[in-house]
């Protein structure tokens, strides 16, 4: 192709340089106050500020290559580094003529950068055409290498990392609760969901009923619905002997979760029926004459062929419920919510994104997997690729 | 023996079948032909239960088949269906496996099975046993469907439109196939098609189906020279109607002691060859071999004698 460069890279590297216009880093004097931004180059010495601007821009300048997908994937990991290096020496740089209670948080600047990176990344991985495998290492790289970085402490100057270490137990319970919440919901919606789809796809009057409802449920709003969940879990809990001693009540995990299993259930529902209405008539028909029970069909025809359908569903559900497991901590359910609650309660801007970044993580991972789980699911697709 | 016994299927008010019956003869072919809608499918579906007839019904060597679950009865009669219906999330190889698989074949059985029967079809096992259906071209996919009914040596096989999408080479060259197959292994063969081409060649007795009824039942000559309506007579095609008799009938049939030039023919060609020789050659004769030796010869006259007795 006569492309000499790659229009996305261009793109990039527009908003990449347009970024550093921004501030970089926030100076406060303590932890609510509002704060003075920095900007890219004021924030450090000058040799830490020319080696990491420079890894950052040649990194976004490797972003310009068009079709050398390794080469713009090792330029956004090194516009990475520079961007953390940059992170963790500016914030030592800014906390050390400030007074003890000043806190220094990532800005705009900051996070307009890692979006652009991010995106590159995405772009230049997105053209090495990954097989699941290559994926999942990739996966693991980014992860193992972010695991790294948080316990080197080098990000230990940044204002969530301090409110992180204040309450690092608490942090670790809200993650298993939110993991609780978002898979548990998922899991309970899936034994209830493939059933009912099946059901629903057999049976058109139960499918007249069933999709309807769900759909309704779907259009509650989140808070309204955890909202609604308050006085219903509260009256069961209250009337129905022993429901109160495993855990139902007004407030609290329970609420939350059913809240959470009732979003659920509609794209597991929906994706059943769906995925297995995409079975050619034909493969059915001919699994029939050969004289296949109506199980063996079912686990050996229609569920495999209808798999990647409602797999598709499943990652839907889990990715929606992570986000939506957040509003749980409004009511007490637990979980990442609650250090985004407690913060803007408290106008912390850092122990929001505590609260926060986890969370998008989490829903970012929890994608990537099931892609990968869905692609593995399709038997021709994933033989091309491995 | 299959008897079908007044067998009727009725969607709303239309009879896809009507009052259907016909006898066919353990290991030969039957081939069921008929413009599109008038009941072929349903007939032959009704016949291993895929449809449950209104009313009537089938035996085979004498047991009805409401007797037995129909899923059993399936597993003992082939089934290729109509465009192929290949499982496109398995190998060609597990496709053509799948009723073995079901009787709990031995793996390596299996798979010797499996290998024939792609040699068999003209396609090399190494190359294509673990593609995917969707990487097959159409004509394969029709012969995976068609290797796939055969796989457990069924003694009776239904084949919808088996060879449709095949083009007219390795049609006539599958058809060939399908009935040194069903020589060798004196399988019954129950064939639906809409090509009177086909039917003619393959069929030991050959079903005309009109809106439902079965409007001729008879050996492929008799479909030919003497059509029980003008629906047959027009299925058969005025034009090509001399043309298929004369297919139908050996050379053996009008030799005659005497001389010719030119080359031979054997005696088990057709009267459509002799007459094609002569015409293209400008012969009034050709001579007739058996095992390399001539034994007489054909002549023009007689050819025409025996077509033009329909005068
Ligand atoms: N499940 C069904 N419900 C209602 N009508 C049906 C059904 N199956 C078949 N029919 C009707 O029965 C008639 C015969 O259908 P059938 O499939 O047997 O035709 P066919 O001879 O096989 O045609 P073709 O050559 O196009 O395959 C058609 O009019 C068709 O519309
Ligand atoms: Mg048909």
């Amino acid at each position: 192709m006569g492309l000499t460069v790659s229009p996305p890279g261009v793109l990039f590297a527009v908003l990449g340089a347009a970024s550093l216009l921004l501030p970089f880093l926030t100076l406060r004097a303590n932890r609510i106050v509002a704060g003075e931004g920095a900007a890219p180059w004021e924030v450090a010495g000058p040799t830490v500020t020319i080696a990491a601007l420079t890894a950052i821009a040649a990194g976004l300048a490797c972003g310009l290559l068009p079709s050398r997908p390794w080469l713009r994937f090792a330029g956004s990991l090194l516009s990475l580094a520079g961007l953390i290096f940059l992170l963790s020496r500016g914030a030592a740089n800014l906390l050390g003529d400030a007074g003890d209670l000043a806190r220094v948080s990532p800005a705009a600047g900051f996070w307009c950068l890692l979006s652009v990176v991010m995106l590159l990344m995405a772009d230049a991985i997105g053209g090495l055409q990954p097989g699941p495998r290559l994926r999942l290492g990739l996966l693991t790289l980014v992860l193992g290498a972010l695991a790294l970085l948080l316990w080197s402490g080098a990000l230990n100057d940044l204002s969530p990392m301090q409110e992180y270490r204040t309450r690092a137990a608490a942090f670790r319970t809200a993650t298993w609760r939110h993991v609780a919440l978002a898979l548990g919901s998922l899991g309970v919606a899936a034994a209830i969901g493939f059933p009912l789809g099946i059901l629903a796809f057999r049976k058109a009057r139960v499918r007249a009923v069933t999709l309807p409802v769900l759909s309704f449920l779907q259009t509650i709003p989140s808070l309204a619905m955890f909202g609604i969940m308050i006085p219903i879990l509260g009256w069961v809990g209250a009337t129905v002997p022993g429901a109160q001693a495993v855990g139902i009540a007004g407030i609290g995990f329970a609420p939350a979760f059913v809240a959470l299993l009732l979003y659920s259930l509609l794209p597991v529902v929906a994706n059943t029926v769906a995925g297995l209405g995409s079975v050619p008539a034909a493969s059915v028909e001919a699994a029939r004459g050969m004289g296949m029970t109506g199980p063996q069909r079912f686990w050996t025809v229609e569920l495999p062929l209808a798999l990647p359908v409602i797999l598709a569903g499943l990652r839907i559900v889990l990715v929606q419920n992570i986000g939506l497991a957040v509003i749980a901590g409004l009511i007490g359910g637990g979980g990442y919510g609650t250090f985004v609650f407690q913060g803007l309660n408290q106008t912390a801007t850092d122990l929001i994104l505590l609260g926060a970044l986890p969370t998008v993580l989490m829903a970012l991972v929890a994608a990537i997997l099931m892609d990968i789980v869905v692609e593995v699911a399709q038997p021709t697709l994933n033989r091309k690729n491995t | 023996m299959i008897e079908i016994d007044h067998i009727t299927k009725t969607y709303g008010d239309i009879n896809a079948v009507d009052a259907v019956s016909m006898v066919i003869e353990t290991g030969t072919i039957t081939v069921v032909v008929g413009t599109s809608g008038s009941g072929k499918t349903t007939l032959l579906r009704m016949i291993n239960r895929l449809v449950e007839p209104t009313s009537g019904e089938v035996r085979i060597n004498g047991e009805p088949t409401h007797a037995v679950a129909p899923y059993l009865l399936r597993r003992r009669i082939g089934y290729a269906i109509q465009g192929h219906g290949l499982f496109p999330h398995q190998t060609v190889a597990r496709n053509i496996a799948s009723v073995p698989r079901l009787l709990d074949w031995p793996t390596d059985k299996i798979n010797a099975r499996v290998d024939e029967l792609l040699s068999l079809f003209g396609m090399d096992p190494a190359e294509f046993r673990d593609r995917y259906p969707q990487e097959l071209s159409g004509g394969q996919q029709q012969r995976v469907g068609v290797a796939r009914a055969l796989a457990s040596r069924p003694d009776l096989l239904l084949m919808d439109e088996p060879f449709g999408a095949l083009d007219p080479i390795i049609r006539a060259r599958a058809q060939d196939d399908l009935k040194e197959i069903q020589r060798k292994l004196g399988s019954t063969i129950v064939l639906v098609t809409h090509d009177m081409d086909e039917a003619i060649r393959l069929g030991d007795r050959v079903g005309v189906m009109d809106g439902g009824k079965l409007v001729q039942y008879a050996p492929p000559e008799d479909i030919v020279e003497r059509p029980a309506s003008g629906f047959v007579a027009n299925m058969v095609g005025d034009a090509e109607r001399p043309m298929r008799l004369l297919s139908l009938i050996p050379v053996g049939d009008l030799t005659e002691d005497g001389a010719a030039e030119g080359a031979m023919l054997p005696d088990t060609a057709s009267l459509r060859d002799a007459l094609s020789a002569c015409l293209w050659t400008g012969r009034d004769a050709v001579p007739v071999e058996r095992d390399g030796a001539q034994i007489g010869r054909v002549t023009l006259a007689a050819i025409r004698h025996r077509v033009g007795q329909h005068a």
